[in-house]
């Protein structure tokens, strides 16, 4: 059947790919884990994700890109004669023996609306729609909670010290899981004011690409149509020759600087 | 987790030949690229797609007799989840202007430009709204943006690289809008990668003649959708997201336009009906039916929902013999496994190696060809690294970018990718990463027009679930501005369709009735249950304990 992926059921040539259970390696132990409290057997290298359907769960929620991206899977753990609670994302965290796990697939926080074209890029707009922002005790909780190891708390500051580049900077790699909103004493939604300072950043505190406006302007002024039209209407000859013949930029040039050798399509 | 011993002395023969090949591209000396004509050769004998195997022709529907992947024809042939008299098509849940099914890059964009033309707008999302291929996207996206370049060279690279069988009028709408795309994200607040002077960085791809690549760290898609889903939730009061309600089919009137689609509810297993003036499928790709067994990149619902029910409304697809292999997905450690790597990697100058450390093709041949070199690397030519688990791969040298350029470059551009390795002791930076191509795109899809429209009226198609555009092979960053360029397109023109006063006359599903019947007369016995929704990767071993579970396809 189509969508059988287990590798074993194909008699399969020579290509090694095989679906997306995973292989396990000769000799693959396996460790107890217990998954909301409840213990289950599973191979020793798998990632939580996999060895929770290797036990038996289908994910519903709690699983999205499969790929450490979109924060659909975090997870919450503790170790035996551990105190400290860990992070991980399921799709990219490996298991331990005897670990204790619970996804948490969702987490309230509430999202301030706003108007892009109104801001203009100062911390005060930051303030006005999450004037909870101060209520930050600094505490660290947020960082430590942090799959993605973004310095939460240090962008936190950033924002309260006004300075959006450096909060925008340091929060890029957000995936908006919202474990750090799960862990904050002072009841911060974190991630929402990130991206609202990413926003800011990008469009108001960036410079502009000013070689992209005239770009803009050129294409809206048709100047590209004509041309376009004609490289619809050729033949596969014709673009075979274009194609073959044009020009490589070197890796080593200078965009803005580089000009080719043929100007007339520019 | 980190490399074994073994592995680790097969790299000492790649850092004995790095020396000499840092030299050479320095002097910008490549290994030589293919001919036109070798480059069909390879593929013929090595690329899945030109394989017999594990093909055949389909039965039912407007593609009938066209040869595609199995998994595909499976699908495609495949019977609704529902009993069809049972569905009520008086009690309509919701009302709206446009229903957009599928909430990644291409829906979010296209209900944003809907909802500027003044619509209401549902967005009706499988998972959470965001959980797509579309934050994956780490390489970056295209647009001829710089002087030294142009639309008219952006043409000639992504019809080449298709192979010249691109639909033309996509092609040329595509590099149009592109610098228009672009432009619309940096108003929308994304961190493109640029200078003081605000230049916009670029970079060479497989198959590119031009810089042309734009980026947002290695996190491009991710940038996009976070941008875009944010605006989305800034319009709030027109544009309504409906998650975990993937839809499962279309609805057409009476005069036999689309009038809106039945979801289901994956929480309370509900049926939702939805009436709508107009509906845009954009629910991108199908890398969750492992085609031919592959190891996919995609996301946990790329399962072809948008073709299959677009299919038994009898909308045509295109290009569904092809699919995109990506030539570096990861091969090891195990947990990475199908992993993308970018293809900014070996853009930033990392060679492909195979076990004797040696170079075996150029690093940025267009993806098909790449992906068929390397399977000959492992399998013909028998040069590739055997992992602990069977798996095979081939090197690639992510330490000669920091040599090339500059300590800390590897964990400065590919930030997610060095997390996802360090995790299991592998530094990127001073350790080269094992890769085999990895099922990533699926090139074919509905069939449309520049203006998105198919031949179903009042039904228009966005992005990955759209064919043509590309051709037989995708340029890498081609994808995402294709999902923005014609998920922007079809916002705007399903708006204009509706305000010319459209009106949903009374909802029937005999389209359904009359493609359970094609079924049965050409012999399809037991077909699948589909769309198919999400993949099932419960193991055999429970499935032979589970004697009560009812399964209805793959969802329990
Ligand atoms: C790992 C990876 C890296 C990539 N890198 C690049 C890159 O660097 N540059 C580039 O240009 N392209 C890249 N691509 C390709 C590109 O990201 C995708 O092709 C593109 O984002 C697809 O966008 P989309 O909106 O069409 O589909 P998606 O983003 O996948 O969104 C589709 C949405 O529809 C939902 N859905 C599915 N079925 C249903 C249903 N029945 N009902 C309702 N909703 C449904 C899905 O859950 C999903 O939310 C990459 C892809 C992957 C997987
Ligand atoms: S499933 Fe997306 S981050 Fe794990």
């Amino acid at each position: 059947m189509g969508m059988s992926n287990d590798a074993s059921e194909k008699k399969s040539k020579k290509t090694m790919a095989m679906g997306d259970r995973a292989i396990l390696p000769e000799g693959a132990r396996t460790i107890p884990i217990y998954i909301m409290g409840k213990k289950f057997e599973v191979p020793e290298t798998l990632t939580i994700m996999k060895a929770m359907e290797y036990a038996g769960f289908q994910f519903m929620r709690g699983c999205g890109c499969r790929g450490g991206i979109c924060g659909a899977c975090s997870t919450v753990y503790r170790k035996p004669d551990d105190y400290k609670l860990q992070v991980g994302l399921a799709c990219q965290t490996v298991v331990e023996p005897d670990m204790y796990l619970t996804q948490m697939p969702f987490f309230p926080a509430n999202r301030a609306s706003y108007r892009l074209e109104d801001l203009e890029g100062k911390p005060e707009e930051i303030f006005k729609l999450y004037p909870e922002v101060f209520r930050c005790v600094a505490c660290n909780a947020c960082t430590k909670a942090c799959p993605m190891d973004v310095k939460v708390l240090d962008y936190v500051s950033a924002v309260k010290q006004g300075n959006i580049a450096k909060a925008a900077q340091i929060s890029f790699d957000c995936v908006q899981c919202g474990l750090c909103a799960s862990r904050c004493v002072g009841e911060l939604p974190q991630y929402h004011f990130a991206q609202l300072a990413r926003r800011m950043y990008g469009k108001i505190i960036a410079p502009k690409s000013k070689h992209l406006e005239k770009r803009v302007k050129e294409i809206e002024s048709g100047k590209y149509g004509e041309i376009l039209k004609k490289l619809t209407r050729m033949d596969q000859n014709e673009l075979e020759k274009l194609y073959i013949e044009r020009e490589r930029e070197p890796d080593t040039s200078t965009p803005g600087e580089w000009m080719p050798e043929e100007k007339e399509y520019l | 987790m980190s490399y074994t011993p073994e592995m680790k002395e097969l790299i000492k023969k790649v850092e004995a030949t790095r020396p000499q090949r840092i030299e050479k591209s320095r002097k910008n000396e490549h290994y030589p690229d293919l001919s036109l004509e070798e480059r069909e050769q390879v593929l013929k004998k090595f690329h899945p797609d030109y394989m017999d195997e594990g093909r055949r022709a389909v039965k039912v529907g407007p593609n009938k007799g066209d040869v595609f992947p199995a998994e595909v024809v499976d699908l495609l042939e495949s019977k609704t989840r529902i009993d069809v008299p049972r569905i009520d098509l008086e009690k309509v849940d919701f009302e709206t202007d446009v229903l957009v099914i599928g909430g990644g890059g291409a829906g979010t964009a296209a209900a944003l430009t809907a909802q500027e033309q003044g619509m209401k707008v549902i967005i009706a999302t499988k998972l959470r709204h965001g959980d797509a291929n579309t934050v994956m996207a780490e390489g970056g996206i295209q647009g001829a943006t710089q002087e030294g370049d142009s639309p008219f060279y952006h043409y000639l690279d992504t019809i080449g690289g298709g192979h010249f069988t691109n639909q033309s009028d996509l092609v040329e709408a595509l590099v149009h809008d592109a610098p228009l795309v672009i432009a619309w994200l940096e108003s929308l607040g994304m961190m493109f990668d640029k200078d003081k002077e605000g230049r916009l960085a670029v970079r060479h791809f497989g198959g590119s003649s031009r810089k042309r690549m734009h980026s947002a760290g290695d996190m491009t898609g991710a940038e996009i959708m976070r941008i875009i889903r944010d605006e989305t939730r800034n319009c709030s009061d027109d544009i309504t997201v409906l998650e975990f309600s993937p839809a499962i089919e279309l609805l057409l009137d009476e005069e036999g336009k689309c009038g809106g689609a039945l979801l289901y509810s994956l929480d309370t297993e509900e049926y939702v009906l939805v009436k709508a003036k107009a509906v845009i499928v954009a629910t991108g790709g199908f890398g969750r039916l492992h085609v031919q067994g592959f190891a996919t990149t995609n996301h946990y619902g790329a399962t072809m929902d948008g073709v299959v029910m677009a299919y038994r409304a009898g909308v045509k697809t295109t290009f569904m013999h092809s699919t995109q292999y990506h030539p570096t997905g990861a091969a090891y450690p195990e947990q990475n496994v199908g992993l993308l790597i970018t293809e900014k990697t070996r853009g930033l100058g990392a060679h492909v190696l195979n076990k004797h450390g040696e170079q075996f093709c150029f690093p940025l041949e267009p993806r098909d060809i790449e992906s068929a070199l390397l399977i000959r690397e492992c399998t013909e030519r028998d040069n590739g690294v055997i992992t602990p688990t069977g798996r095979l791969g081939v090197w690639l040298d992510s330490p000669m970018i920091d040599v090339l350029h500059g300590e800390g470059t590897v964990e400065q551009e590919l930030p997610a990718k060095f997390i996802q390795f360090k995790r299991y002791e592998i530094d990127i930076s001073k350790e080269p990463m094992l890769v085999y191509p990895t099922l990533h795109y699926q090139s074919g899809g509905i069939f449309m027009n520049a203006q998105t429209e198919t031949s179903l009226k009042g039904l228009y198609s966005a992005g990955e679930v759209s064919g043509g555009i590309h051709g037989d092979n995708r340029l890498m960053g081609n994808s995402l501005l294709d999902i923005l360029t014609f998920g922007r397109r079809a916002g705007t023109v399903a708006a204009h369709y509706v305000k010319s006063g459209i009106e949903v006359k009374k909802l029937n599903t005999s389209h359904l009735t009359a493609f359970e019947d094609e079924l049965k007369s050409a012999g399809i016995e037991d077909p699948l249950v589909g769309p198919m929704l999400l993949p099932d990767y419960t193991t055999d071993i429970v499935k032979g304990k589970q004697w009560t579970a009812h399964y209805e396809g793959t969802l329990r």
